[in-house]
């Protein structure tokens, strides 16, 4: 069964370790920018979000990639950039609902996450559990279990 | 470079202008980053005399070698100047994202001097830095001023900033950076707002490059994975944060009551503790950069007169607004801490004053005259009402703005304020570990927990198990913790990491980062020179061993109760001792023998 990247901002703390550890793998050095998932920080609130490509069955990416630069992984699902094809149009960027397709200037490059070849950095030293690989079919298990956890305190004070 | 950017940012306030300082391998080596670095700068060029609050004092936002990187816990700066509070070295340390912020900005930080002519705010872009008019941000607290600044500059910056109590020159006024996180002690925000300057602004989008890619990974990996496994710093923070010390201090029989004044055993701890606070009032958890504890936490009173919500109170914070002033309302110390936030106050020191003028007021030593209210214990709304008027300087506020030194020493009784040189103690009785009352005495800032943590061996038992109530061995114990508290601070690394990881793993990470080849020992030996450095500077600013006490209460009062019944500090037992260790005379002057040693000569 192929995993995903499965995202629960409501365990995140804002540490932003994926960050680092994404783009040092992927360019050598530690640049937020230059990472394939980004953390939203809510100081204010306390609040955070990791935002990362979710490997779409329906690629708005590949769909309107003009010279088919993009294709989907098939050992682990990833839509890949081939960059020897890539125009570096930056039609991708563009199309994605997500914003996570976007050019690196510095390696000159469309960005966007590979899950690292089936082994995601980001989800090993995610300390929190915010970001983790699973598969799909368990993703959000935990929540509804929360949530049967309530109803079954509640039918237990009424019944 | 590597880990270092390799520049810093000066900006002259007086004058408009801005340059970069060029940074050599040699000096980053002996010194550094951060703490150790900024002690350097600042040591050579500011002289020791200064006036904290004029514009010949200089105020340094510094990094380390690890700050911004995948290292762990690895997102702090530090702000170093001459402190308004005591005329001491000022090192106060934050976290949160702002010091990572200004390395990808591509610097290892910021030099401000001189003094801006009108209230400004500075916006640095990468290379790019504007000095612009604070008009209209200047007067708001730092909610407002955060959200005002990110508005006018970028939604993604970091915000380093002070609130109306920096403007007032409150002399433990804080710099808060992303709301919530505090470079709180000394009274560094006072020197920013004797600048005129209201905030550092900043974004980067360049990135920090490491030495040996293989080997940093390793490193840090290393270290994350043994933070992740500590029973401290893999469940206890993250679960209840520091307040997790309220109760184990307290069975201790070393968590302070009323100024000192009673037994260290506060009977409604339970009510102040980090279970409590976990159970009644956390939101959730929350880290700074690159930090796998997730120690901060996001809190909210719902409702009530105290409806608030913020960050923390934090352990120092709820002792010194609870036992302290024996308050055993965590909703009343929780709005006066979101309060300190937001008005940029150091809780500490607010407390601890508010406490001493409590005790004067009750022994009559402060007539009633003087204060708009009666001065009482166990008063939450006395405590939120002196905390507006003390950052407004408004009525008693003025007088609680200069700090419990001044205070006491005003009305004739300097001996009621629980200080060591003019700055006010944390949450540990020293009575009831002998331990850190050495290091309260010794630290280079004055009281202080932060520069030799002693309950962690004494109290905590980590790394080792020791007797707090002996004396034997603890001027050693207490010599490595603070020099590998100096090396930790310089790196850029949080202190919370020293639960659980060490030297070897400290220094692994500087090493594979920096590239600079030195062995364990010498990067202990670093944290040795900036320990004697910051003494040297404190020597020549007037200071000397008569400042390396307690107050008499610690030394002549026996505990009241507890389990350390009758104890009193045994400083002489232990201070030549201290002295001879680390090299320095009798008076606490470092031998010319042991500066060449380090390199100070």
């Amino acid at each position: 069964m192929e995993k995903n990247l499965i995202i629960q901002p409501e365990k995140c703390t804002g540490c932003r370790t994926c960050e680092m550890v994404c783009s040092f793998v992927h360019t050598g050095e530690f640049n937020p920018l230059r990472s394939r998932v980004t953390v939203f920080n809510f100081d204010k609130v306390g609040m955070a979000a990791p935002i990362v490509c979710q490997q779409c069955s329906i690629s708005a990416c590949m769909e309107v990639c003009p010279v088919g630069a993009i294709s989907r992984d098939d050992n682990t699902g990833a839509m890949m950039v081939a960059h020897e094809k890539c125009l570096k149009c930056k039609m991708c960027s563009m199309a994605c609902p997500f914003g996570a397709t976007t050019y690196d200037p510095v390696s000159d490059i469309m960005m966007k996450c590979d899950l690292c070849g089936g082994d995601p950095q980001c989800a090993d030293y995610c300390s929190s559990g915010a970001i983790s690989y699973q598969d799909p079919m368990q993703a959000n298990l935990a929540r509804r279990r929360n949530l049967a956890t309530k109803l079954q305190s509640v039918y237990e004070e009424v019944i | 470079m590597f880990g270092w950017m390799g520049q810093i940012l000066r900006v002259n306030l007086s004058n408009g202008q801005v340059s970069k300082l060029n940074l050599d391998i040699d000096t980053m080596s002996q010194y550094i980053g951060a703490r150790g670095l900024g002690t350097k700068i600042f040591y050579d060029e500011v002289d020791p005399m200064v006036d904290p609050l004029s514009p010949e004092n200089k105020i340094i936002f510094l990094t380390g070698p690890l700050t911004g990187t995948l290292a762990a816990s690895a997102g702090r700066y530090n702000v170093v100047t001459k402190g308004p509070l005591n005329g001491t070295i000022a090192a106060s340390n934050s976290g949160g994202a702002f010091g990572p912020e200004m390395k990808f900005a591509g610097y290892d930080g910021i030099i401000l001097e001189g003094r801006a002519e009108n209230p400004v705010y500075l916006w640095l872009y990468n290379d790019q830095l504007e000095i612009r008019n604070a008009e209209g941000i200047w007067g708001q607290d730092v909610v407002t001023a955060t959200d005002l600044i990110k508005a006018a500059t970028d939604e993604e910056a970091k915000v380093a900033c002070i609130g109306p109590a920096g403007e007032k020159l409150v002399k433990f006024a804080c710099i808060m950076n992303e709301y919530n996180r505090a470079a709180g002690r000394s009274g560094v925000g006072a020197v920013l707002g004797s600048k005129n300057v209201k905030a550092i602004s900043v974004r980067g989008t360049k990135g920090v490059r490491v030495a040996n890619s293989a080997g940093f990974l390793a490193a840090a990996t290393d270290a994350r994975n043994k933070l992740r496994a500590h029973p401290v710093t893999g469940q206890g923070l993250g679960a209840y944060g520091t307040n997790i010390l309220v109760n184990i201090l307290n069975e201790h029989g070393g968590l302070p009551v009323k100024n000192f004044s009673e037994a260290a055993v506060f009977a409604d701890a339970e009510k102040i503790s980090g279970e409590y606070q976990a159970e009644k009032y956390l939101v959730r958890n929350k880290s700074c950069f690159g930090c796998t504890v997730g120690c901060g936490r996001v809190a909210k009173i719902p409702k009530g007169k105290f409806k608030s919500r913020g960050e923390g109170p934090e352990y120092e914070a709820t002792w010194a607004f609870g036992a302290d002033l024996y308050i055993n309302d965590f909703e009343a110390v929780s709005k006066a801490n979101y309060l300190c936030n937001e008005l940029g106050l150091d809780p500490i020191t607010m407390g601890g004053t508010l406490a001493c003028a409590v005790e004067m007021y009750q022994k009559k030593l402060i007539p009633a005259e003087d204060v708009e209210v009666p001065l009482t214990w166990g008063d939450g709304d006395l405590l939120v009402e002196m905390v507006k008027k003390t950052a407004y300087r408004e009525g008693f506020g003025d007088k609680l703005a200069e700090g419990s030194y001044r205070l006491a020493e005003k009305y004739g009784h300097p001996e009621y304020s629980m200080t060591v040189k003019k700055q006010e103690l944390p949450a540990y009785d020293p009575r009831g570990q002998q331990g850190i009352a050495l290091n309260y005495a010794t630290s280079n800032r004055g009281g202080c927990h932060v520069r030799g943590y002693m309950t962690s061996p004494e109290v905590l038992g980590v790394p080792v198990k020791v007797d707090p109530d002996s004396t034997e061995g603890k001027p050693a114990l207490l010599k490595l913790f603070q020099d590998l508290t100096a090396l930790c601070d310089s790196a850029g690394i949080c202190l919370f990491t020293t639960f659980g990881i060490g030297l070897p793993e400290i220094s692994a990470q500087i090493r594979e980062a920096t590239g600079v080849n030195m062995s364990d020992e010498e990067f202990l030996l670093a944290g040795e020179r900036i320990w004697n450095l910051e003494k040297m500077f404190n020597l020549a600013a007037g200071l000397s061993a008569k400042d390396d006490r307690l107050p008499p209460r610690f030394l002549e009062e026996p505990m009241k109760g507890g389990p350390h019944k009758g104890h009193v500090v045994e400083l002489d037992k232990m201070l030549p001792e201290y002295y001879q260790l680390r090299g320095w005379d009798e008076q606490g002057v470092p031998s010319d023998a042991k500066k060449a040693e380090l390199g100070l000569s």
